[in-house]
């Protein structure tokens, strides 16, 4: 093991240590750990927005407008300016000016997802949910597929009747949102089973590296 | 003499190879076409020729290109014999290309097509295919207008109860008596997240409150623009309750963008701060469960709302209330009781109403054999 990787196991290890450390209660090390990551991830992501957005989105395409001198190329000019917005925040008698760029990043964001969110989360998984009844029609599904299908659209139903907002739930649209509310929890349930399973992965990927690598490290040094 | 000697070996293998090609009875594709696609930016150009037919000998396509006056070049991978179409994806905006497809026998004897007709990517300013998802987003549009037009005629719109919701006050009311903070985390999604847009509505309506009550409210933020979107929210709410004076720009603050470094520092904010109420609010990741338990450890009451479907499980297990997908969009009407957001949220409602029409009707026509539904949620999808 050279030098340089053992300083790396063991400046890990140290933090790998120092941020379970937590679960004890808060202390210096944790500390210590949290704002070195806050600190070394703030700096990263800064010099990432310089070479990933305002060098080749800003910079480079004014640059090669100067130089190349063509008009229609100051067009880019404008979203450079809405984006020289945002820093009216840093003098108090403009800063109402930021909200121009802020109002126009969100109506841009909503135009973008809406649609995408209609199509992908309605109008798909509405058609998912209805087509299988075809292949019932042609005899094609078999009996757990029949069971399957017919299970989708009364969970499909009865969780759509829970998040009905301007409805009484009374009478039997009380029962179907708590059939509805049913099919959630069970939904919820798998999913935290498989979460929680993918999480201890990682916790022994953790412990593996601290029982074989750096204990590795020490005995090396003896 | 040498150059005489290379031409006659050139031609001869060139007879040979056509006489091969058509000894297998390779023809060349037919009916090639070189388009514009369509509904694109201009950066594509599509191809189409007549797929082979069985017993034909050909093992798959090649397609080349050509600029105008350029050399004739391969582009892709060998495409499969019953390859029909091509998309170019790899041309330059403003260039003409012209096209030819190259059939590849099973001996790899090879035979190419006529070549097309000059043809340069254009962008359209309208997507039609997308015009049925149009009229659909139109009519949905109509509704929710309708209902708002309804509200603000003052007709009284009922909302049903939402737990978590009532117990905003609460959880308000709990800090104030403590004299501790309230920790409101609005999520790791940006500005255009729709639940950080639902996560700032309402955290408009928790700060008319903590400026009532004059409670300290700490909203650590991992993105810079919805930090000052949510500055001035919470200013404004501030500004509206007539408490400017209350309004501390110090305690909307930025940590960072790395979803861990942000889970660690807010961690460590609540462990130290001990916040008597924490408001989870937006798009969660992975990170959830270790904000959710840390809070639950320090004691606080905690709100947790969020369309993260992945993620509710540890919200429902380690918060005292949760909103569950949408009725974390409903929470600025539940909570404001504004005309025009509870109009908003019944139309909404219409929105689900024709859902669920939609799925009855569905499965009784395909039942039938009546494809219709299906072929319309197909067009508009």
């Amino acid at each position: 093991m050279d030098f340089w990787s053992f300083i790396g196991i063991w400046v890990a290890a140290f933090l790998t240590l120092s941020i379970y450390s937590v679960l004890y209660r808060d202390n210096p090390f944790y500390r210590f750990a949290e704002h070195l990551f806050v600190g070394v991830s703030v700096g990263y992501g800064i010099v990432l927005s310089i070479y990933q957005g305002l060098v080749p989105f800003a910079l480079k395409p004014l640059w090669e407008t100067v130089e190349t001198g063509a008009p229609e190329g100051f067009i880019k000019l404008i979203p450079i300016c809405i984006g020289l917005l945002f820093f009216a925040r840093l003098s108090p008698r403009h800063t109402w000016l930021i909200r121009y760029p802020i109002a126009i990043l969100i109506g841009f964001g909503s135009g973008i997802a809406i649609p995408n969110v209609l199509r992908a989360n309605i109008f798909e998984q509405t058609r998912g949910t209805i087509a299988p009844f075809a292949e019932i029609a042609a005899g094609t599904l078999s009996g757990w597929g029949i069971f399957e299908a017919v299970l989708m659209v009364v969970g499909v139903i009865c969780t759509l009747t829970y998040f009905f907002f301007a409805v009484e739930h009374r009478g039997p649209v009380k029962w179907l949102s708590k059939v509805g509310i049913a099919f959630l929890m069970i939904g919820f349930g798998s999913a935290f089973g498989n979460t929680v399973m993918g999480r201890v992965a990682l916790l022994i990927q953790r412990v593996d590296f601290l029982l074989n690598d750096w204990i590795a490290s020490i005995r090396a040094l003896f | 003499m040498i150059k005489t000697t290379q031409w006659i070996v050139v031609t001869l293998v060139l007879c040979l190879s056509v006489s091969v090609a058509f000894s297998q009875g390779l023809a060349p594709p037919s009916n090639v076409t070189a388009v514009d696609t369509p509904n694109d930016d201009g950066s594509s150009i599509t191809i189409k020729w007549d797929a082979a037919v069985e017993g034909s000998g050909i093992s798959g396509y090649q397609i080349l290109r050509r600029i105008a006056d350029g050399e004739l070049e391969t582009i892709g991978a060998l495409l499969p014999a019953d390859a029909a179409t091509y998309v170019d994806s790899a041309i330059e905006k403003g260039t003409a290309y012209t096209y030819i497809v190259r059939a590849v026998g099973e001996t790899e004897a090879t035979v190419d097509s006529e070549q097309t007709p000059l043809v340069e990517g254009t962008g359209e300013w309208f997507h039609t295919g997308k015009i049925p998802l149009l009229i659909a987003m139109l009519l949905f549009s109509a509704a929710i207008l309708w209902n708002i037009y309804d509200a603000r005629s003052g007709k009284d719109i009922f909302v049903r109860r939402i737990p978590g919701l009532e117990a905003v006050d609460e959880a308000i009311g709990r800090a104030t008596e403590m004299g501790r903070s309230i920790l409101y985390s609005t999520g790791m999604a940006g500005v255009s997240g729709v639940a950080t847009i639902a996560s700032m509505t309402i955290l408009g309506q928790v700060a008319r409150r903590t400026a009532d009550y004059e409670t300290a409210l700490r909203v650590p933020c991992r993105d810079p623009i919805v930090l000052n979107v949510v500055r001035e929210m919470v200013k404004t709410a501030y500004l509206e309750e007539g408490r400017p004076d209350a309004y501390n720009e110090d305690d909307i603050f930025f940590i960072t963008e790395s979803q861990f470094a942000y889970a660690a520092g807010v961690e460590g904010m609540m462990l130290r701060e001990k916040p008597a109420a924490i408001f989870l609010q937006g798009t969660f990741y992975a990170e959830s469960l270790i904000l959710a338990e840390t809070g639950n450890s320090v004691g606080a009451i905690q709100i947790a709302g969020t369309d993260s479907e992945h993620q509710l499980p540890f919200f429902i297990a380690a918060c005292d209330y949760t909103l569950i997908g949408e009725e974390l969009y409903a929470a600025s009407a539940y909570l404001s009781r504004e005309p025009m957001l509870l109009g908003s949220l019944r139309g909404q409602d219409w929105g689900k109403l024709l859902i669920f029409a939609a799925i009855v009707l569905g499965v009784v026509l395909e039942l039938s054999g009546v494809s219709w539904i299906t072929t319309l949620l197909q067009r508009v999808s």
